[in-house]
């Protein structure tokens, strides 16, 4: 069994974003770019998998769109313990693209296993594992909690609104993972580390698409009202102000 | 041309949210100067349908097939997508919840129609189609034009209010043609969480952080949430300690949620809680450092031991309820 993990590229979530060129663009200045939480997570679970002989995968194939500069976390991600990478040298202009660049290395190179995460937590997609798997024609697992291989065939737990679901699909599908799907992301050692700098990545030059979106603006969300501190001595106001005030109770 | 909203329903009921998902429907309709058809698959009785008519809803199609009892993400795209074209949608409009997310990405891929996920206002400008969301995890909105005949646009939960429009909307069964191979989704098995109001769908949340100081400590909190109505949450730290259940980390990793009332008790307000919870209408912040960010973010604040302040809080609650 063959695995892709698709990671992108994104500013450390701690960043106080800012933006540049009259609000067009991010300034880019200072910040540190990390793998995407979700994407590390489920680089964790593929490793674990890969780990258990039993459940015979094969590689842990790292996959992402993007320029040359995110060539880091595409190497972090070799020395957290993936076995090769790809890149498609495009800047991702929106989701619609960036799915179907790597819709077309799959189709290409066939994997049998496709995570993604359920957003980027720059863009807030939630939208390209869906995508990947519709430009393929193969299904797709969302908001997957967790993945085991019983008799060389996934089975996956997916989160519903108000509950858990015990799922198995034929491969290849696309698996869209969120909270759960492991612990803590597995970091590097000093042996990765090493080795991956000599561990492949392969680029390729995007195919001719389009894409269907594009952002003309960022805004910041306009500022709260500066707090009201209540004396905790008689916190009984604070009760008064939320019906009356905030009417919300 | 129309405007498609798909509903989803829970067990043959609709919720709040798809009542909010149809007002929208019916102004982004009103924009385009067209009309607002509402799509609902599976079995929902008619009495319910009618409910999205006092909406806005000016027809509602009803798909109900054995292909639908269970979430097929490739049946359930093509049933929108084959209505979609049979009604030449110019708009689709889909919750951006757990069901959304799975579907509409497939389904802006199917018809070639560009996408905007977590929009939470009316679209800013019909030509170009400009919508507004939500990205870097809140801390900034994007202006997004989508390029495309037909637009999909998934709705942030609890970011639009109620409209009542009373429409005598009729209801119309509309059978579609599913190639059974589509259908690969096998469910082994299914854990339902009964009784307990969910997190998403909660007005009003009181969530505690690691100033609760000890699992022990959480029994005015979950009383406090239980006086107000309030469904539990907390931050991650508390969920990793197991002091409680996974299902309540909000946050950039956990959940996110938008209520009207968010009550953070003991919490910090780190950039990666705040991701999972900035969307709340009022934050309430309670915490003993007066310099904590979360007050930053809060309209009001209780610089104070939350031990201490929790039990008054849930004496003037009830106080009121009297
Ligand atoms: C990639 C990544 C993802 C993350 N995702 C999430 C996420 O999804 N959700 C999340 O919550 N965190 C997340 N975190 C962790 C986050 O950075 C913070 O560490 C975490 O939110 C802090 O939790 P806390 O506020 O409960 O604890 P602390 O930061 O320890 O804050 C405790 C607060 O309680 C106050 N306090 C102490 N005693 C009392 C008292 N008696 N009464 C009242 N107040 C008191 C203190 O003043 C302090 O402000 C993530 C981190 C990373 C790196
Ligand atoms: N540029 C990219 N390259 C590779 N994978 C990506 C890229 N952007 C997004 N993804 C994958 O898609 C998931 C969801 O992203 P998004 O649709 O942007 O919210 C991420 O967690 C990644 O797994």
């Amino acid at each position: 069994m063959k695995i892709l993990v698709c990671i992108s590229n994104v500013p450390d979530t701690t960043t106080k974003v800012k933006f540049v060129e009259s609000d067009t663009k991010l300034d880019t200045a200072g910040i540190q770019w990390v793998i995407n939480p979700w994407d590390e997570l489920s680089l964790t679970r593929a490793l674990e998998l890969k780990d258990d002989a039993s459940a015979g995968v094969k590689s842990v194939t790292v996959a992402h769109v993007g320029p040359a500069t995110a060539e880091p976390t595409i190497r972090k991600a070799l020395a957290i313990g993936a076995d090769d990478a790809f890149r498609v040298n495009a800047e991702p202009a929106d989701s619609y693209y960036v799915a179907a660049q790597l819709a077309e290395v799959i189709g290409r190179e066939q994997y049998d296993l496709i995570l993604c995460g359920i957003e980027s937590s720059d863009y807030n997609g939630s939208m390209t594992g869906g995508m990947i798997a519709e430009f393929l024609g193969i299904p797709s697992v969302s908001a997957v909690s967790d993945i085991k291989i019983e008799n060389g065939a996934p089975i996956v737990i997916r989160e519903t609104d108000g509950g858990r679901e015990v799922v198995s699909v034929p491969m290849p599908f696309v698996v869209i993972v969120q909270k759960g799907i492991a612990k803590e992301p597995r970091i590097a050692s000093m042996r990765g580390i090493m080795t991956a700098r000599t561990k492949p990545v392969r680029i390729y030059e995007p195919s001719a698409k389009e894409p269907l979106t594009r952002i003309t603006v960022f805004e910041k969300p306009s500022p709260r009202a500066a707090c009201k501190f209540i004396d905790p001595e008689n916190p009984g106001q604070l009760i008064a102000l939320l019906q009356n005030e905030a009417k919300v109770i | 041309m129309s405007v498609l909203v798909y509903a989803q329903n829970w067990d043959g009921k609709f919720k709040k949210s798809s009542f909010e998902l149809v007002s929208y429907g019916s102004k982004v309709a009103e924009m385009l100067n067209t009309s607002l058809i509402c799509l609902s698959i599976g079995t929902v009785s008619d009495e319910e349908l009618k409910k999205l008519g006092n909406y806005g809803a000016g027809k509602i199609i009803r798909v109900n097939n054995e292909f639908c009892k269970i979430l097929d993400n490739q049946v359930y795209t093509d049933i929108i997508a084959q209505v979609a074209l049979k009604e030449e949608a110019s708009v689709i409009i889909i919750s951006n919840n757990t069901e959304g997310k799975a579907v509409a990405p497939r389904l802006s891929v199917r018809l070639k129609a560009g996408m905007a996920s977590g929009v939470s206002k009316l679209p800013l400008s019909i030509a170009p189609f400009t919508v507004y969301k939500r990205t870097y995890s809140g801390n900034a909105f994007a202006h997004l034009v989508i390029n495309t005949d037909i637009k999909i646009i998934t709705l942030a939960q609890n970011s639009f209010s109620l409209i009542e429009t009373p429409n005598n909307a009729g209801i119309e069964d509309m059978s579609v043609s599913i190639d059974s191979s589509l259908l690969k989704t096998v469910i082994k098995d299914t854990q339902k969480q009964t009784g307990r109001l969910l997190l998403t769908d909660a007005e009003i949340v009181v969530s505690g952080g690691r100033g609760m100081k000890s699992p022990d400590n959480w029994g005015p909190l979950v009383e406090l949430a239980s006086v107000l109505g309030a469904a539990t949450a907390c931050s991650r730290p508390v969920s990793d300690e197991g002091w409680r259940s996974h299902e309540e980390h909000t946050g950039q990793t956990g959940k996110v949620i938008a209520p009207n009332l968010y009550i953070a008790v003991g919490i910090s307000g780190a950039t990666q809680h705040l991701a999972g919870v900035s969307s709340s209408k009022y934050i309430v912040a309670i915490n003993t450092d007066k310099d904590a960010p979360i007050f930053e973010v809060a309209q009001y604040g209780i610089v104070g031991d939350a031990l201490r302040v929790l039990p008054k809080l849930v004496e003037a609650v009830k106080e009121l309820k009297k």
